[in-house]
């Protein structure tokens, strides 16, 4: 039997950039094959070649053993190649039915096409187990429930190939727990599945086979069974790399930051954070878990003074925040400093130089420039010596910022604000989107601040983040604290329970 | 997939409005030469009679001078985030200030007076661009509405002011008297006289200078200034600003206080400059022509300039066009002013997206 896909000598340049290098990919049908590696190694390119977005410089692509020329995402579709994108390729607006028919609506009346979706959508349903209710509205299903609607659309187009990028992203872990369910059925009934992501649990959990690209090139195909997470990181990076950071016990000091039955609610109106209380010690980090969306990001919001709570008090370093200093300015100037969950929105500019990204929230700085005017060479010659010492690439204050990966683009927002020596740090999904080189980088930088007592409240929806990092790990679910842990003495399932609001009283 | 507009500089600020530019031209050929009329000879009356002659040159600059003012004012909101279209209003408002100022404190010396009309109209313009400005900032009202119905209140306002309270009682026109001698800001061929060197009269007056002087200073502001950094932040990433301690709102009035300011500019030159009173719609339109103006100059100061001087040329040109070839009238002149905002302004995307993707299909992505 041939295999679902081959890819031979595959070739892609853009420009001086030599996304993919001779690139050779067998895929067995029938198994679950994962593509690892950091970002820029060109996983995605590889895929975009398979599902037709680019056409390679050079090289070959079987499907069951045929050579085909793939010129666009028809093509590849016709080949029996879906994709799961990670950003959803959805109109939110419109139901489940209606989205699956989008583009393959059979003729210029609905009825018939609708018919047709809805017979085949439950004959789906059965055989792999994927129910939804095909009358909803795709925009008020949860995020795991919208991602079986893009698998659906991609069955229902007749993918016996499915292609899924960093589908895990998005989901909750139970969620991403469904979902691998539902990839072992779809792999039970014959599909192929290829799966791009970065976590190196999900690849040793699901797949049969690994593949690891670095640079543009493919390093290793492994059978996951004879690998393990040490060994694929090393692969990705090309040096050894330590999954968890060392860090040595320590005795916090003074309480640095207590928060008080606090409780916010967002612009809407709808509660978000009710009632919280928590204390940081100078060279302590705890660390909230939970569920992206219970209220993790408006504490931190509200911490910082880019929120009003509506009740409740802050006090740093024993001293009561009054309301009307409650702003980011002057929490900033009393050194509670805050490394944003989402950079792109809130920690930089995109489409800034470097240098002006990374004097964002202190541009009033008397230091960086003279009276009303900013000093450029100076702000130039300051991000230039962070570079080198966050170990930044490119090293190029200039650059736009936007031109910067995501572990670079964190290292030029963590430098800003580890370099005006924090109290209090705020730390939000500190490696979202960053590659594994570039955690352990993060990690470090993180200890050493701890290390040196600075109070850190760190909130990731990464577990082993939270497991690695903490001191203490609080849980919120609901915009409620459901719990207090010590790293030592708990788990993931015990993490997981409080996160989703079981809390110790209720047990 | 979305391909990003990504170029070199010199292709985003020189290349591509060079290539709006000479395709406005060959689709306004296209209009004359449907008329019967030769498109060559046309434009070789519109070059001459806007740069050919010193007279010509002069009108030119003239114009230059009140589209460098307005394009600024947009700019300025722009980076802001804000569509002001309230140049009319706000440059209205400014002569208004000049009127007030000047017929009132006629008793000063020169030296003193112009420096007050000038700031007279400034802080006029400023004060018909904050309220907008506020609504915009603490109630949400959408700047693109109301800068639109402050250029109407703003017209009635001076109508009723002119008819009703600042006419002369003797004088059948609408208009103030004019304004005190002492307060005429002299033309460039009176200053050059001064110096012994002799240029063709026209209304061309030294208020060039103070444009050219507030180009630099937007520069500086924008580019360079704390404050620019905050209104930049503001209008690229609302959210950031938040984060970074910026209030939106604060900036967002601050950003149309500076607009309204520069928009007064423009009364400065044509009343101050040139008309030497109040008078009924001196604006013309041209806090309109702004708009086209900073989309060309990718507001961006310089840009601005280039294409304040692009847009004399043409209003010059133009009107010795309609003079020199009859058929060519006054509103086929308008027509081919209304191509180039079309190509310069509308359509400037459109040749941005195809410049991109020629120099830059090879970088596009990566992966």
């Amino acid at each position: 039997m041939s295999p679902a896909i081959e890819l031979i000598a595959i070739n892609k340049r853009f420009g001086d950039v030599h996304a993919n290098k001779d690139v050779n990919l067998t895929v067995e049908r029938g198994t679950i094959h994962g593509i690892v590696g950091e970002n820029g190694a060109g996983k995605s390119t590889l895929m975009s070649i398979l599902y037709g977005f680019y056409e390679a410089d050079a090289g070959e692509v079987r499907v069951n053993g045929k050579p085909i020329a793939i010129r666009s995402p028809i093509d590849a579709i016709c080949a029996g190649i879906g994709m799961v994108h990670q950003h959803f390729m959805l109109v939110e607006p419109l139901t489940v039915v209606e989205n699956v028919m989008l583009g393959a609506e059979g003729g210029r009346f609905l009825r018939a096409g609708e018919a047709k979706v809805r017979t085949e959508l439950a004959r789906l349903a059965k055989e792999y187990g994927l129910e939804i209710d095909v009358d909803a509205i795709v925009g008020e299903l949860s995020v795991g429930l919208q991602q079986r609607v893009e698998i659906l659309k991609a069955l229902y187009r007749g993918a016996d190939i499915l292609i899924l990028d960093e589908p895990t992203a998005v989901l909750t872990p139970p969620e991403a727990d469904a979902l691998f369910n539902l990839l072992r059925s779809l792999k039970e009934q014959g599909k192929t599945v290829i799966l791009i992501t970065h976590k190196l649990r999900e690849i040793m959990a699901i797949t049969d086979c690994v593949s690891v690209m670095r640079r543009g090139e493919m390093v290793a195909t492994v059978e996951t069974a004879n690998t393990s997470p040490p060994e694929l990181a090393e692969l990705m990076v090309g040096r050894r790399v330590l999954l968890q950071v060392e860090k040595a016990e320590k005795s916090p000091g003074r309480p640095l930051l207590e928060i008080e039955k606090l409780s916010v609610v967002d612009t809407r109106g709808v509660l978000r954070v009710a009632n919280a209380s928590l204390t940081v010690h100078a060279g302590e980090i705890v660390g909230i878990a939970g569920v992206a969306g219970n209220g993790q990001s408006e504490l931190l919001e509200a911490i910082a003074g880019m929120r009003r709570p509506i009740l409740g008090s802050v006090r740093l370093g024993g001293r009561e925040i009054r309301p009307s200093e409650h702003n980011p300015h002057q929490m900033r100037e009393i050194g509670l400093l805050h490394v944003p969950e989402d950079r792109l929105r809130m920690g930089l500019v995109p489409s800034f130089a470097a240098f002006e990204s990374a004097i964002l929230g202190f541009s009033h700085e008397g230091r960086l420039g003279h009276g009303p005017i900013l000093d450029h060479d100076r702000l130039i010659a300051d991000l230039s010596a962070k570079m080198e010492q966050y170990d930044v690439r490119p090293p190029a204050p200039r650059l736009k910022t936007s031109k910067f990966s995501g572990g670079n683009q964190q290292k030029i927002v963590l430098a800003r604000e580890i370099e005006r020596n924090p109290k209090v740090l705020l730390v939000g999904q500190p490696t979202r989107g960053v590659d594994i080189g570039a955690i352990e980088f993060i990690h470090r930088r993180l200890i050493a601040l701890r290390d040196a007592g600075v109070a850190i409240l760190l909130v990731s929806v990464e577990l082993d983040e939270i497991m690695n990092l903490s001191d203490r790990i609080l849980t919120m679910c609901g915009g409620q604290i459901t719990g207090e842990r010590k790293p030592s003495e708990t788990n993931e399932q015990d993490l997981g329970l409080l996160m989703a609001g079981v809390t110790d009283e209720a047990a | 997939m979305s391909a990003p507009l990504e170029m070199p500089k010199w292709a985003d600020t020189i290349l591509v409005p060079a290539i709006s530019v000479v395709a406005a031209f060959l689709m306004a050929g296209l209009v004359v030469l449907s008329i019967g009329e030769n498109p060559i000879t046309a434009t070789r009356w519109l070059l001459q009679g806007s740069l050919g002659t010193g007279e010509g040159l002069g009108f030119t600059l003239f114009y230059m001078t009140d589209f460098i003012f307005v394009g600024l004012a947009v700019a300025v909101a722009f980076h802001a985030g804000l569509f002001n279209i309230g140049g009319e209003g706000q440059a209205t408002l400014g002569g208004l200030g000049i009127a007030l100022a000047l017929n009132n404190l006629s008793f000063l010396p020169g030296f003193l007076l112009i420096p007050i009309g000038i700031l007279a109209a400034a802080a006029f313009g400023a004060f018909w661009a904050a309220i907008p400005g506020y609504l915009q900032a603490k109630r949400g009202s959408h700047i693109v509405i109301t800068t639109i119905m402050f250029n109407w209140l703003a017209s009635v306002l001076v109508v009723y002011l002119l008819v009703n309270v600042l006419r002369e009682p003797q004088s059948m026109n609408p208009e103030t008297r004019a304004f005190p001698e002492q307060a005429y800001i002299p033309f460039m061929h009176e200053v050059f006289a001064v110096f012994g060197i002799e240029i063709p009269p026209s209304q061309l007056n030294l208020t060039l200078v103070l444009a050219l002087a507030a180009a630099y200073f937007v520069w500086l502001l924008i580019y360079r200034s704390r404050l620019g950094y905050a209104i930049r932040v503001v209008g690229a990433n609302p959210t950031a600003a938040v984060y970074a301690g910026i209030s939106p709102a604060r900036i967002i009035i601050i950003a149309m206080v500076l607009s309204g300011a520069l928009a007064g500019g423009l009364a400065v030159n044509e009343l101050m400059g040139y008309q030497h009173r109040l008078l009924l719609e001196f604006t013309s339109g041209y806090g309109f022509v702004g708009i086209a103006v900073a989309l060309m100059g990718r507001a961006h100061p310089v840009g601005i300039v280039l294409a304040s001087l692009l847009f004399g040329i043409l209003y010059q040109g133009g009107a010795e066009l309609a003079f020199e070839q009859p058929n060519i009238t006054r509103d086929m002149v308008v027509v081919i002013g209304g191509i180039i905002i079309l190509f310069a302004g509308a359509l400037d995307g459109l040749f941005r997206r195809l410049v991109a993707q020629m120099l830059a299909r090879p970088k596009l992505a990566r992966a």
